[in-house]
């Protein structure tokens, strides 16, 4: 069974999690919170700042084990991540960045990943001579390298223009649908998440859980400004209400 | 560069004033210095006498900083590792140079183990001090992001380990360096029968200052070489990523 096969989901049971703050006292992050993800399917995570995602996530992908609960990823999971910082090697130029994280891919491969991204001019520059635009787009490129299985992005996008956003977010759809990854990405754009995802999960309240979630049965492909106006009066209807 | 080699010339002048106004055993001319150098160097007991302690520089300074490196690692990333080795560190820190070499002399007798033994256990807390600054430093994103992708531990500790920490060890040899070369000259006074240091005692001795220069002066000039050809460009290569101001 694999994940890249398709037919696996993946279940994720977080009973509990808390920080202990500086202060000595215990903050609780999530509580009772679960997530299904489904195989090959783009899952968007929309919540305000300072819930929980960033938490989420590095549950999620093993780094913080400190929780009560279930993550069970299948043995074979190859997970491509962009954190929330790019997190790229500065001693080490953009080509050896991608090539350190994917050593047996082809140079071809590579470029291509690269230039899909519109960072190929960019292959021999050192992390500290880029645009943090740039870095976010090599961190993108480097979770591509991999091929993984198992896509987590959190709040890629970021501090991107709007129409280089956007290109980057189709280019995230079209290696999803033609690896059939299943995708977790964390966003606060609520027109993001409605033009990328098959499901959108409003995360609220403290301790945060999912208080909506969200088939978007219409595929990508078809999805007018109409629907998508109207999904988006709906869902932020419901945000309203849970911030009230 | 000019300033500089005027400024050695300078010196060279003044000590040549010097010798000829005092006139004195005690204080030979540069010239007679070259001939002693020249007449050590034909009989090739020069070679072989700064080959020797520049060996024994090099052992005992590689242990001290392969040590010192695993100590300081291990010392800046363990909570319990640095409990426990932190009371070791203060103790060898303040242990004089001298008691050490005694010791090691005393205990495993006067051989070139001890002697290589007692210079690197001088240099060792320092070093592990420095890597240990530079472990406790180390960025816990990237490591996470190794992790994540799943680099295997080679590439860990050349990619992402000992870049973090090359500053760290481009600062202990630079000391490190100075340090060890005049801990052996010392440890060759006291208990070897070659290297430097030990004709060094013999001019002092027979009083022969010519001698003792003529041993001195190629022993610096190696290792400034050393610092400026090997040190400086190690350097210049580990910050070559950071991003130069224009
Ligand atoms: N190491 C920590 N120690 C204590 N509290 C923490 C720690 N990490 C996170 N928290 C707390 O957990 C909560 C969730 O943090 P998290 O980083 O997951 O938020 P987020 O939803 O990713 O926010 P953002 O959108 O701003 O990135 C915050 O209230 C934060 O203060
Ligand atoms: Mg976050």
């Amino acid at each position: 069974m694999s994940l890249a096969g398709g037919q696996r989901q993946l279940d994720i049971k977080i009973t509990r999690k808390a920080f202990r703050t500086a202060s000595g006292e215990l903050r609780e992050v999530l509580r009772d919170f679960s997530l299904v993800l489904d195989a090959g399917k783009i899952h968007a995570l929309v919540g305000p700042s300072g819930y929980g995602k960033t938490t989420l996530l590095r549950i999620i992908i093993g780094l913080d084990r400190d929780f009560e609960g279930q993550v069970s990823l299948p043995p074979d999971t190859k997970i491509g991540m962009v954190f929330q910082e790019p997190r790229l090697l500065p001693w080490r130029n953009v080509r050896d960045n991608l090539r350190l994280v994917a050593p047996e891919a082809a140079e071809a491969d590579l470029s291509r990943i690269a230039a899909d991204l519109g960072i190929g001019e960019h292959l021999n520059y050192f992390p500290g001579e880029l645009s943090l635009g740039l870095a976010r787009r090599v961190a993108l490129a480097r979770a591509f390298a991999v091929e993984p299985n198992l896509l987590v992005l959190d709040e890629p996008f970021v501090s991107l223009d709007r129409p280089l956003a956007m290109r980057l977010g189709d280019e995230l759809v079209t290696l999803v649908e033609r690896k059939k990854l299943t995708t977790l990405l964390v966003t606060h754009d609520l027109d993001e998440a409605i033009r990328l995802a098959d499901h959108i999960m409003l995360l609220g309240g403290r301790p945060a859980k999912i208080i909506a979630d969200f088939n978007i049965s219409c595929p990508r492909a078809t999805m007018t400004a109409e629907h998508a106006a109207e999904l988006k009066a709906e869902i932020g209807a419901i945000m309203a209400g849970a911030s009230a | 560069m000019a300033l500089r080699i005027l400024s050695l010339v300078l010196l060279i002048a003044i000590w040549q004033v010097a010798a000829m106004l005092a006139a004195s055993r005690v204080l030979p001319e540069p010239g007679a210095v070259v001939a002693v150098m020249l007449r050590e160097a034909h009989s090739g007991a020069l070679f072989f006498n700064l080959g020797i302690t520049l060996a024994r520089v090099i052992v005992s300074f590689g242990l001290a900083m392969v040590f010192g490196t695993l100590f300081g690692i291990a010392m800046g990333r363990n909570e319990t590792f640095d409990r426990l080795g932190d009371p070791w560190l203060v103790v060898l820190l303040n242990l004089p140079a001298l008691v050490i070499i005694v010791l090691a002399y005393i205990w495993m007798g006067l051989t070139d183990a001890a002697a290589i033994l007692a210079v690197a256990l001088n240099k060792l807390p320092n070093a592990t001090v420095v890597i240990r600054e530079g472990a406790r430093s180390l960025d816990a994103g990237l490591e996470e992001m190794a992790s994540v992708f799943a680099m295997p531990w080679s590439t860990r500790v050349k990619h992402v380990l000992l870049p973090q920490l090359a500053p760290y060890i481009a600062a202990a040899t630079r000391t490190g360096l100075s340090i060890v070369w005049k801990i052996v000259l010392v440890v060759e006074l006291l208990g070897r029968s070659n290297g430097v240091g030990f004709e060094i005692g013999t001019a002092f001795q027979l009083f022969d200052i010519s001698l003792l220069l003529a041993y001195a002066l190629p022993f610096v000039g190696i290792m400034l070489a050393i610092e400026a050809f090997i040190v400086q460009p190690f350097e210049h290569h580990v910050s070559r990523w950071r991003p130069k101001a224009a």
